[in-house]
């Protein structure tokens, strides 16, 4: 009986550690949520923040983590699309593959922050881009790239081997196949691979500290000259995002509502963030519907 | 769509004009891709160069000594007790200890996430962590910081004696960033063993702990210490949420509970306020080198994991 006894006692722990770890998550953001939901309003997600005095917001820094996300994606995902397609199709087993396969890998361990002192170095120092949006973008799109390639591999991987095959049967170049017969079925986990990838990419900090910056310039919002340093689409501005906000007012903060504004502004991330993965289910199946003949997700 | 008969005359020359453009057309796509990948390469021999060649100007142009650089527990880098020292080794220190601990903490709670979803109850089981575990992956570091700080340290500081910052907290707060890490490559491990093998383990009359403890996780251990090592490497990287919660000392700390400091923490503290250029610039480059040098070993580690997990 004593193998008995013990198997219910593993089983025991083992759910305990398991429910355990539900309990972080729905405390953790409970709290956050908690913490942090009484002080969003409208003018807390609009206005700009106030370094001493109460009553500050989070409107550019959240413009700014939204603008920069979609700077980061129009240049990852024509290269992450690229380099994965590379390596899905047209890669051939051997010596050169296996070094890209190792660069991706080392790529997507580097620690962020020696990322963005990279970034530091050759993007806003040796380039002269300074802090800004662009070198913050380019500097995500290399956090983040290796995630990108390999979502692409997979997708395309994950594409039925008979349907290259009738491509090829037709005579279609093996390009076209790709675009045409390939792409449209890998599309729906590229895209939810995607959406997730930005979710990290929207919470990322340590990267962007000392690339786009920690401080925002007064925006006015009703200048829409992309070259225009008050600008808010201009991409060669400081800009400091939503994260790194979070951080600053945590470490530096002088306004007496900091710890609100910071339970506030995390509230507004993990919100966005659980919207990211919604969203990424979402539309995945939608697009799965559209672009194949199949009714369910396989 | 272009049709065949449509061209009646000329169908050789019309022919090879179709085959160039088939030709063409894959020859782009192929350069492109290529250059997509070759960019890749680009990228982190520059990301190596441009670090190592800020990195090693503290030894070769300040003229610091490697070894008083890694073993000198004394970090005094303006010199406020006469000549400036740079001594990294209480940062060293601090990332090692955190991230050991936090695979400590974390890997038997991931283990046993991945052993409730596959082999407790796989059907609701998976339903329910999957989710939870994603999100746990999702949530910002900034957040994690936020909260160990306004929940963990305050916490820490009434329970136990010290100022609730440190080692501990950092620990804390890591384990679970890297929870998902670990739990996400155990439970893959876990759900493409054979089935056979569980089975016939069974079928010897094994209870499902006798069986999960001599057959499966003997099976799937190399898997769980790529996972482990995954982990770790994500939190000897981690800076900013590290950094809120450890107290920034830059000393060797004698508790747990104790301010301390880690190469992340002192490279996001510092770099802003030095000169570019200057030994105490140079010294924390030395130290993202030093991290480079980290993620190196922890990809090899996994390598040589998986080569013996294949076996």
């Amino acid at each position: 009986m004593k193998a008995k006894l013990t198997d219910k006692i593993a089983t025991f722990f083992i759910v305990f550690f398991a429910l355990l770890i539900v309990a972080v998550l729905v405390g953790l953001i409970g709290f956050i949520l908690v913490r942090g939901l009484g002080y969003i309003n409208w003018s807390f997600l609009t206005s700009p923040p106030q370094t001493i005095r109460a009553g500050g917001g989070i409107g550019p820094q959240l413009f700014n983590s939204l603008f920069l996300l979609v700077l980061t994606l129009i240049i990852t995902i024509p290269l992450g699309l690229g380099a994965g397609i590379y390596m899905a199709e047209y890669a051939k087993p051997g010596k050169f593959t296996s070094a890209i396969r190792l660069v991706v890998e080392v790529l997507s361990s580097f620690p962020s922050i020696v990322i963005g002192l990279f970034g530091m170095l050759l993007i806003v120092n040796l380039l002269g881009f300074g802090f800004s949006l662009f070198s913050g973008a380019v500097v995500l799109t290399i956090f983040n790239l290796p995630l990108m390639v390999r979502i692409t591999e997979q997708a395309f991987r994950s594409v039925p081997k008979e349907q290259k095959e009738a491509g090829l049967a037709l005579g279609l170049s093996k390009w076209k196949i790709i675009t045409s017969v390939l792409f449209p079925v890998a599309l729906p986990s590229i895209v939810t691979g995607t959406v997730l990838a930005s979710g990290r990419v929207f919470g990322e900090a340590a990267a962007l500290l000392y690339t786009a910056g920690m401080s925002t310039p007064r925006l006015d919002f009703t200048d829409w000259n992309p070259m225009s340093p008050t600008s808010p689409i201009n991409p060669f501005r400081p800009a400091e995002t939503l994260a790194v906000h979070i951080w600053k007012i945590n470490s530096e903060g002088l306004a007496p509502d900091a710890a609100q504004i910071a339970a506030g502004a995390s509230a507004v991330l993990v919100i966005l963030v659980l919207a990211f993965n919604l969203f990424a289910r979402w539309i995945g199946g939608v697009l799965y519907k559209a672009l194949t003949a199949s009714k369910r997700m396989g | 769509m272009k049709t065949m008969d449509e061209r009646p005359v000329q169908v050789g020359s019309a022919r090879s004009g179709r085959f160039k453009k088939h030709h063409a057309e894959d020859l782009a796509g192929r350069s492109y891709t290529f250059i997509c990948v070759a960019l890749l390469i680009v990228i982190i021999i520059s990301i190596v160069f441009f670090v190592a060649s800020k990195g090693l100007s503290t030894f070769f142009r300040d003229g610091v000594s490697v070894s008083d650089f890694l073993f000198g527990s004394t970090w005094d880098p303006e010199g406020n007790q006469g000549d400036p020292v740079y001594g990294v080794l209480p940062f060293i220190f601090g990332s090692f200890a955190t991230s050991l601990l936090a695979a400590l903490i974390a890997s038997p709670l991931s283990i046993c996430a991945s052993l409730f979803m596959t082999e407790i109850v796989p059907g609701w089981g998976k339903k329910l962590l999957q989710p939870v575990i994603e999100l746990l992956a999702g949530i910002p570091s900034v957040v994690y910081g936020f909260v160990g700080l306004t929940v963990l340290v305050p916490f820490l500081r009434n329970v136990f004696p010290g100022q609730g910052i440190g080692i501990a907290a950092g620990s804390l707060v890591l384990s679970v960033m890297i929870l998902p890490t670990i739990t996400s490559v155990a439970t893959d491990a876990l759900s493409s063993l054979p089935r056979g093998l569980k089975e016939s383990s069974f079928a010897l009359g094994a209870t499902r702990w006798q069986t999960i403890s001599r057959v499966i996780l003997p099976t799937v251990l190399p898997s769980i210490l790529t996972g482990i090592v995954l982990g770790m490497a994500r939190a000897f990287g981690e800076a900013l949420a590290v950094q809120m919660v450890i107290g920034n000392a830059p000393h060797i700390p004698r508790s747990l509970f104790e301010s301390a400091s880690t190469l992340t923490s002192v490279i996001t503290l510092d770099m802003g306020n030095t000169v570019m250029g200057s030994a105490h610039n140079d010294a924390l480059w030395s130290m993202a080198l030093a991290l480079m040098f980290m993620t190196f070993i922890f990809v090899l580690l996994v390598r040589l994991l998986e080569r013996r997990n294949r076996i």
